[in-house]
């Protein structure tokens, strides 16, 4: 029963919602399962505040590895959670002061980082090793370049260099791309049929 | 160890270092490069330029702080272009921390064109849900929003008496950095809706949305920083990310200078190695 259960929800779903999304008259089936999904959601993130809170206090009082960066983040979170839910989140609350003085700032310096270690890693690995990797490199410097206004000062503005990484994105990257997503949207069916029929299991946690 | 392959093997501190001067001085001292609008920014451009003065723009927040110096003025300048045509503007998030950035811009950018709050524009917050909630404001937006960030009803707001749902919307425009964003808002705002869609996105994730131009399930791309300077000179507004586009060009020269220099160390000892 508690495995045939959610397969009998997830096939009744699944059903309902194909058959209905080629029903016009069936819209309010449609309807009716949002709304549903929205209060579910609600709870996904209740349990996972509460998953997050009960990983962090084992960690803590197991001594395990790293368990000094979990005090911090428990600090933060029922920090934000009670100013957030007691005093609001509006322009000139302290939740607000909170997110764009220390949040925003603190994201934005861990993003932009990237650049530092894109570069390094460009330096390491981008070689010329054999026909491909020449390709590749070749139209990675032509849109590198033509993607910055640099591309249009002085004796690069002769290259053409923004209209040939113009092309390159608007073509072989666009064909190379639409493969891609057909391949990844055929999987997505596949693996949806499989979860439907109750051939894929591994969301109720099984191997 | 040779040199040729000591200078391969470079501590990376130096390369950082060469980077940071790339980026900070063009930063201090600008170079005033001048920025050529790319074909799918004048497309995005267009889109709400033929627009009716005071149609009703959807953009949906779809970011967060880390990805916000390459977004962020893309929000600003769409702000700007649709206050200026007086058009009226919905925003939401489906990512928590969009909406406050959203926010942020709206409190900067309104007050210069008059704009008035449940009026001419409405913050209606985060929703979760991802692609679920753009499905629900297909049948109604009240559903998923019947109250704004604030906590008022969006009922018995002035901009959303004309809206009941995503086809009283003329244009719809993602400023996305990541799951859920684009993608989704093409699958079902656009092909199940047939609205109109403008994306906005980080450079890295730009060319996968280049098919969704293609097909006109787009209407335009705003990629990165380059992206968002485009449109700020469209608009001739000098914004945050035209003076970036100075450090870009510069760190971008720096790391095509690098990856040279390692392919000619890299032939060289190749070369000795037979």
């Amino acid at each position: 029963m508690k495995q045939r259960l959610p397969l009998l929800i997830t096939l009744i779903v699944g059903l309902t919602l194909i058959v209905q999304f080629f029903s016009p008259g069936l819209s309010f089936i449609q309807e009716r399962f949002t709304n549903w999904f929205l209060v579910v959601i609600v709870f996904a993130f209740l349990l996972g505040f509460l998953s997050l809170v009960k990983v962090n206090i084992t960690k803590i009082k197991r001594r395990s590895e790293d368990w000094g960066y979990s005090i911090p983040l428990l600090i933060a979170l029922f920090t934000m959670a009670i100013i957030g839910i007691g005093w609001g989140i509006g322009e000139g609350t302290i939740f607000n002061w909170l997110f764009m003085n220390l949040m925003v700032p603190m994201s934005a310096t861990m993003f932009s980082l990237l650049a530092f270690f894109v570069a390094s890693a460009a330096y390491r690995a981008f070689r010329a090793r054999n026909l491909e990797a020449a390709m590749l490199l070749i139209a990675a410097t032509i849109v590198m370049l033509g993607r910055v206004p640099i591309s249009s000062a002085g004796f690069l503005s002769y290259l053409k260099l923004d209209a040939i990484a113009n092309w390159i994105m608007t073509y072989p990257n666009t064909v190379g791309q639409r493969a891609i997503m057909i391949g990844a949207a055929l999987g997505v069916v596949a693996t949806s049929l499989r979860i439907i029929l109750g051939i894929e299991r591994a969301y109720m946690g099984e191997e | 160890m040779g040199i040729t392959e000591r200078l391969a093997n470079i501590d990376r501190r130096i390369i950082f270092l060469f980077i940071a001067i790339a980026v900070i001085i063009p930063l201090l001292h600008p170079i005033g490069l001048p920025t050529k609008v790319s074909p799918p920014v004048e497309k995005a451009y267009q889109a709400m330029e033929g627009l009716p003065d005071g149609s009703y723009i959807l953009i949906s927040a779809d970011y967060d702080p880390a990805t916000m110096p390459e977004i962020q003025p893309m929000m600003y300048s769409l702000l700007h272009h649709a206050f200026k045509k007086h058009h009226k503007v919905i925003v939401m998030a489906l990512w928590p921390q969009g909406a406050s950035l959203a926010e942020e811009a709206l409190n900067e950018v309104a007050p210069l064109y008059d704009a008035k709050y449940s009026v001419d524009y409405v913050n209606l917050g985060f929703k979760s849900g991802g692609s679920i909630v753009i499905l629900a404001i297909g049948s109604d937006f009240s559903e998923p929003f019947p109250k704004d960030m604030y906590g008022d009803p969006t009922s018995e707001m002035d901009i959303m008496s004309n809206i009941e749902n995503l086809n009283d919307i003329d244009l719809v425009i993602d400023l996305s950095a990541g799951d859920p964003g684009i993608p989704a808002w093409v699958m079902i705002a656009n092909a199940r809706f047939h609205r109109k869609i403008v994306g906005g996105c980080t450079a890295v994730s730009a060319p996968q949305f280049y098919p969704y131009l293609d097909s006109g399930q787009m209407v335009g791309l705003l990629g990165g920083m380059r992206g968002a300077a485009d449109y700020e000179t469209r608009l001739n507004i000098l914004g945050t990310a035209t003076a970036g586009m100075d450090a870009q060009s510069i760190a971008h020269i720096v790391i095509i200078i690098f990856i040279i220099i390692a392919n000619i160390f890299f032939f060289v000892e190749k070369r000795k190695k037979g």
